[in-house]
């Protein structure tokens, strides 16, 4: 199998003035069967920035997010056109090894999906799928991948406790940290905070604002404040195209297209 | 533009145009009212006039609340992001207009016991003054940039008018000192007037960052936008 060509300074924040694009897509088509799903897309997401893709139900904005680490690939009839790349290699070349991939790859989804297992090993379940079999370097992990899923504090006394015990919060935290144990370059997440309260949702923003010095991430969000305070980048999509992309700053306070205007301000269907 | 899909949102919206609207008339009558009982030396108008800034004042609390309102319930964006907070910025404006109407008001109490006022040609910069605020709030409610533009334009106008009125007046006290007290009080009121102009090219400029995203504030004035 063909390894992905590996940058090792995606996770090393190196947070430069121009960011180095991570992840680029180049004239996506997408079709679901007969139905194409994406038009066109193109866009580019930078190292260390958080790019928000935003739209109504239906945009294409979840299809999209799951292109990226070929989570669509066990859907029947589906067919891609155009590039996405990863440090400028294609995902889906026929060579490239998907489970490695998607270690590079991290997802969060919308429901929290824990484990049935301990929180340990919720955590410690993926470097072990990966080798490491060391009970310190397991550890180690899992204590330093909880600390940076902002969780360590809130469980370290009871790690060998059912994930399914936690709080909703709580356990959408686990499933980030159990996303970064395997060290991913990029993380994708699918509207990740929609099922919290207030208060877990600004835990899992604040955690974002962190997680971004080291890791590219996209988000898939309906909220529009969150798209707007956790984003470097916004993308609009509608009907399956990308209809603007651009700094989320400036599309929150002036986009360029009306139809984001419409959207955004809420004069929308 | 389509209307939004809350349209109770719609309607706190255009209620906040409908209030700055109101402020903005009242004061332009308290300019009106400030310069026409200096003309005049009516007492009794100037201090109706100044009873009035109370009403002023109420409308800039008023549109302040109305503002943090909408900004807490809908977190608005782009356009009604830019609607509102330009709303803020013009209340506090027209806030201080209403104060220099009645600091001309205060100015004509003072010389309306003096026997022979100077001749000065002050009505005609207060009428250019009052047109300038006037358009600058027709621009807002038309959301017109261009309006906007030319009522920034014209407060090179006011201060060259100010400048003119301030050697006159100077020229005139040196000539004869007599004329001392009631050609300073003169002097405030043509500074009032210039002030008035600067807030109405505030609010001018507000508009026009409201209607294009684009400031042109502390910039010298472009030639079209």
């Amino acid at each position: 199998m063909l390894k992905l060509q590996r940058d090792g300074s995606s996770h090393n924040g190196d947070a430069a003035a121009a960011p180095r694009v991570k992840i680029e897509a180049r004239s996506v088509d997408f079709f679901y069967g007969a139905t194409q799903a994406l038009h066109g897309v193109s866009l580019a997401a930078g190292v260390c920035q958080v790019t928000a893709l935003i739209g109504p139900s239906g945009c294409g904005k979840s299809t999209f997010l799951r292109l990226i680490n070929r989570m669509n690939d066990l859907i029947p009839g589906i067919r891609l056109q155009g590039q996405i790349l990863l440090d400028g290699d294609d995902i889906y070349d026929p060579g490239v090894d998907v489970v490695d991939l998607r270690r590079r790859v991290g997802m969060v989804f919308q429901r929290s999906n824990p484990f049935p297992k301990s929180i340990y090993e919720n955590v410690a379940y993926g470097p072990r799928v990966h080798g490491v079999r060391d009970k310190a370097t397991l550890d180690g992990i899992v204590e330093s991948t909880l600390r940076r899923a902002a969780l360590w504090d809130e469980v370290k006394d009871r790690l060998g406790s059912s994930a399914l015990s936690l709080s909703g919060g709580q356990q959408q935290r686990l499933c980030i940290a159990r996303a970064l144990a395997v060290e991913p370059e990029v993380l994708l997440m699918d509207e990740p905070a929609s099922a919290l309260d207030p208060l877990a949702t600004a835990k899992i923003e604040e955690l974002i604002h962190e997680l971004k010095e080291s890791y590219t991430i996209i988000i898939v969000t309906h909220n529009m404040q969150q798209a707007a305070r956790v984003s470097d980048m916004t993308a609009y999509f509608y009907l399956g195209r990308l209809v603007e992309f651009g700094a989320t700053a400036t599309i929150f306070t002036n986009p360029s297209r009306q139809e984001t205007e419409d959207y955004i301000t809420g004069r929308f269907g | 533009m389509a209307l939004h899909t809350d349209r109770r949102y719609e309607e706190q919206l255009a209620h906040l145009r409908q209030l700055i609207l109101e402020m903005g008339g009242l004061v332009e009558r308290q300019i009106g009212d400030a310069t026409a009982s200096l003309a005049s030396s009516d007492r009794q108008l100037a201090e109706r006039t100044i009873e009035r800034d109370h009403q002023v004042n109420r409308y800039d609390v008023d549109i302040d609340e109305e503002c943090l309102r909408l900004l807490a319930l809908h977190q608005p964006a782009a356009k009604d992001l830019r609607l509102i907070t330009t709303s803020l910025k013009i209340t506090t404006d027209l806030e201080r207009v209403g104060d220099m109407a009645v600091n001309i008001c205060e100015r004509a109490i003072d010389l309306s016991e003096t026997p022979a006022p100077l001749q000065v040609d002050l009505p005609r910069m207060a009428d250019t003054v009052r047109k300038m605020l006037r358009e600058s709030l027709d621009a807002f409610v038309r959301e017109d940039a261009d309006l906007a533009l030319s009522v920034c334009k014209e407060d090179d106008t006011i201060d060259a008018m100010h400048a003119q009125m301030f050697a006159d007046l100077i020229g005139r006290m040196t000539r004869d000192p007599s004329v001392v007290v009631v050609g300073t009080a003169h002097l405030f009121v043509s500074k009032y007037l210039e002030r008035i102009a600067d807030h109405a090219t505030n609010i001018a400029e507000m508009v026009i960052f409201m209607v294009k995203g684009k400031s042109i504030r502390h910039l010298s004035v472009p030639a079209s936008i």
